[in-house]
């Protein structure tokens, strides 16, 4: 099941949702990703920023990109069920961002394929977070480390 | 003609969302687009040129710059994606 949408999600539902179509699963995992509170450095030193994070995305290659990478990971490990939903739009701090659910006969499989879609996803499908804050608008860089992590995946 | 669409920051930068383009007969690659682009219009356009920071897709996947075009494809350019 994949999802992009402006809605939040419940996790509780999902994750009964995947425990019932999984009949055979031995492990679920479930990730859920939150909007973290940002801070800004002013002259008083680092006060929370008041903020907003808006998410922009690419409508026409968001689910092809987002599928792409699934394909992958089922193609790699033992995937019995498995969700991704990626909210866009308007966020604030705290709100849930991203989930992805696997239901596999295994936990080692279910741990893998969960943190694979994740790497993947960070750097892979094509969203983009913009924050406001008090001090103005500017777009959040893309880290070193996220690419770092999805790179460890490749193949050797 | 060519879709080509801009994101994010880049779109930002450039001052437009999207453009139909009609492929110069010597373009035939991204990269060739890429320079065409840059050289034509000059000043910010010349960030196309910069693989660190513009990503293409085309027709919704994302490609290297040696990736070929015939005229007919929906070519996206966008920063690194920070999504998750």
């Amino acid at each position: 099941m994949l999802s992009v949408q402006e809605a939040d999600f419940d996790v509780a539902a999902l994750y009964a949702q995947l425990r019932s179509t999984a009949r055979n699963a031995g492990a679920i995992v479930t990730f859920t990703g939150l909007v973290r509170e940002f801070y800004e450095s002013t002259e008083a030193g680092r006060e929370p920023a008041v903020q907003r994070l808006v998410l922009e995305h690419y409508p026409g290659m968001t689910q092809k990109a987002l599928m792409a990478i699934v394909d992958e990971a089922r193609a790699r490990w033992d995937v019995l069920a498995w969700q991704v939903i990626h909210r866009v739009g308007p966020l604030d701090a705290g709100d849930q961002i991203v989930y992805v659910g696997i239901a596999s006969t295994h936990r080692g499989d279910a741990f893998a394929a969960a943190e694979f879609i994740m790497d993947y996803l960070k750097t892979r499908a094509p969203f983009w977070k913009k924050q406001h804050t008090a001090a103005g608008a500017h777009w959040i860089e893309s880290r070193s480390a996220d690419e770092t992590a999805r790179a460890r995946w490749e193949k050797r | 003609m060519l879709n080509i669409q801009y994101f994010a920051s880049l779109r930002e930068t450039l001052g437009r969302s999207s453009e139909p383009l009609a492929l110069p007969s010597e373009v035939n690659t991204v990269a060739a687009l890429a320079a065409h682009l840059a050289t034509s219009r000059g000043g910010a356009w010349e960030i196309l040129q910069d693989t660190t920071q513009v990503l293409v897709a085309v027709n919704q996947t994302i490609v290297d710059r040696s990736h070929p075009l015939t005229g007919a494809e929906e070519v996206a350019f966008f920063p690194p994606m920070t999504g998750g």
